[in-house]
């Protein structure tokens, strides 16, 4: 669903009851039109979910290149970093002559968002594993490979879990901005009706309960994970 | 080639003037090593920080390429192999022991032999197998190396250096982690498993105590990566070859040879066993045999009671008259530094030798011991045989 933003001005305050025309908190109000939020809080899973899977990926690839060739790391933290500072609204309006009106534009915004924070995670999680470790895994006889894939990265999933939950968080914050790119979401329905605190508290609520969500799950994956980390003597 | 996994015999190592010497420096960090190692021997590789011991170690499994020279194992060049098959048939045990915190101890035991494709079911047996042989519980298996001590981690650290049955093994500092009296059991533990399992090892250290315990042969290095001496260890304590090894041996280097030997493998003096009730002119006869001008009064098992006095020998029959009591009493399988230490710390000169039955054997005294630190060491055991027997 796309709002084209000049109609966003034009709206009036929702609701006809007594409490929705004195703009007060309107709990009857909510259960009343709690359906019209369904759609954007699906959108905004959605707005969500695709910039972090991607931009896992290309952290991960980045990391993985990064780890083989180390002077490639500060290049890459410079570049992501500059995305990072990019505001989101100004990237979402720089992007729509390139990438158009809607979720193209804001997912690719809210990937390079991601970037920075998922690379220095993965990457600091590599780093952290011990000369010792991986000495006795090439020692063995692992090859390069093996040891990237069977010892190092298992080894910095703690590190990248909490990387993915900050730029998760992050993302559900942001994505209520994917408005102005056209990309709907919870956005969208405060924007809709800015003025009328129940509307604004329900669409917030609804994301602030969302990037709580997916933190639970995230860090109950994280759990499922890596048993040995709660594994003590 | 035969079937990596199932090697249950030995190789020989041979160093043969390999040489490691780092880009940027004109020094080489191992200079024109050359020393061959018979299999199933352990090879103690001993010097000072920055004498190479590591260096050379590491070139075997080629952690760190040679630049000239060459490692044969079996006989076979390392440098022919792509290195990492050659080091799946090399154990490798380092100082911080490497384990996979990510891993329970059984996948740790079983990383080479997974890497070789065994099945499961066989990595499962081999791994209980290993840890009933470093004598840790089935269940411990399930556990991860943060739940175990230091000692038990460093224990895992040799079985999964063993778990594939390699032929060689390289240990760096294996025990150097570990507080003192832990290490003096994990060493005789492993001098034990050693004993049954036969393996070539190379062992890096830099203490020579350790050197002269777990060795059957040492390789001395000197700073600049230059073998000084290789001898056996008895051989390099009377016979240092050099002032360098002199002096890293240390100045006890005769009270080391002494914890190589026990106290059966010298010539005791004998003494006259008398009991009680003995003709004083048999008794007479005896003591005039024997190396020692005392005779020493014994229970009817010719367990040693004291040091007869003159007085005893007065009459027609030996009495009950005591000169001084049998003490010290060492036994045939102490080590004769420990016998030593008895003898110094006692009011006697004389220290009387009992066999298993507790039976006087012979006298043990400081000229004796020192008659023994003078003759030329014969084929003296080691370490590993001390404890093997």
């Amino acid at each position: 669903m796309t709002v084209p933003l000049a109609q966003l001005q034009i709206q009036e305050p929702g609701g006809s009851d007594a409490c929705a025309a004195a703009n007060d908190f309107c709990p009857s109000w909510i259960v009343e039109n709690i359906d019209r939020y369904w759609s954007p809080l699906l959108e905004h899973v959605y707005l969500t979910l695709a910039p972090v899977v991607i931009g896992f990926a290309i952290s991960l690839a980045l990391a993985i290149l990064a780890h083989r060739r180390r002077w490639l790391t500060g290049p890459i933290i410079t570049v992501t970093g500059i995305f990072f500072a990019i505001p989101s609204v100004a990237a979402f309006f720089l992007l729509q002559p390139i990438t158009g009106l809607g979720y193209t534009t804001a997912i690719v915004a809210l990937v390079s968002y991601t970037l920075l924070i998922i690379f220095r995670n993965i990457t600091n999680g590599l780093r952290n594993v011990p000369a010792e470790t991986r000495d006795a895994a090439l020692g063995q006889g692992l090859t390069e490979r093996q040891v990237l894939f069977r010892v190092e990265l298992p080894m910095a999933v703690p590190e990248i879990m909490a990387g993915l939950r900050i730029a998760t968080s992050t993302t559900v914050g942001l994505a209520a901005l994917a408005v102005f790119a056209g990309a709907g979401g919870l956005g969208t329905e405060i924007l809709l009706d800015k003025r009328f605190k129940s509307n604004v508290a329900v669409a917030g609520g609804l994301a602030v309960l969302l990037a709580a969500l997916f933190d639970l799950l995230l860090l109950a994956l994280q759990r499922a994970i890596t048993p040995w980390q709660r594994a003590r003597a | 080639m035969e079937a990596p996994a199932t090697h249950s015999t030995a190789e020989p190592l041979e160093f043969c003037d390999a040489t490691k010497r780092y880009p940027g420096t004109s020094a080489p960090a191992v200079d024109g090593l050359s020393l061959k190692v018979p299999a199933g021997e352990i090879c103690v590789l001993v010097g000072p920080s920055g004498c190479g011991k590591t260096t050379a170690m590491r070139m075997v499994n080629r952690m760190i390429e040679i630049t000239s020279g060459d490692i044969l194992l079996g006989g076979r060049s390392v440098k022919d192999r792509k290195t990492s098959e050659l080091r799946r048939e090399i154990g490798y045990v380092i100082q911080h022991i490497g384990l996979f915190p990510h891993r329970t101890i059984s996948e740790n035991i079983g990383t080479v032999p997974k890497l070789l494709g065994w099945d499961k079911g066989r990595i499962k047996k081999r791994s209980e197998e290993l840890l009933e042989l470093i004598g840790l519980p089935a269940e411990t298996g399930k556990r991860y190396p943060s739940q175990l001590s230091g000692g038990q981690r460093q224990r895992v650290g040799v079985a999964r250096a063993l778990a594939a049955d390699p032929p060689v093994m390289l240990m760096d500092e294996p025990f150097g982690a570990i507080d003192p009296i832990n290490r003096e059991r994990l060493q005789n533990e492993f001098l034990r498993l050693q004993a049954q399992v036969r393996k070539t090892i190379i062992f890096v250290t830099h203490d020579i105590d350790e050197a002269i315990k777990m060795g059957d042969r040492i390789a001395i290095l000197q700073e600049g990566g230059k073998l000084a001496q290789y001898a056996p260890p008895a051989e390099l304590l009377t016979y240092p070859a050099s002032r360098f090894v002199e002096d890293f041996v240390g100045s006890d280097r005769a009270l080391k040879r002494l914890a190589l030997q026990r106290v059966r493998d010298i010539d005791l003096w004998k003494a006259a066993a008398i009991r009680v009730g003995t003709p004083v002119a048999e008794a007479r006869a005896k003591i005039a045999e024997a190396d020692v001008s005392f005779a020493m009064l014994v229970d009817e098992r010719g367990r040693p009671l004291g040091w007869l006095s003159d007085r005893a020998l007065t009459g027609e029959r030996v009495t009950e008259e005591l000169r001084s009591p049998a003490r010290p009493i060492v036994e045939l399988d102490d080590v004769l530094r420990d016998a030593l230490a008895d003898l110094l710390s006692s009011e006697t000169r004389y220290g009387a030798v009992v066999g298993v039955d507790g039976a006087l054997a012979g006298v043990l005294s400081l000229e004796v011991i020192q008659h023994f630190l003078q003759a030329a060491p014969t084929e003296s055991p080691t370490g590993a045989d001390l404890l093997a027997e």
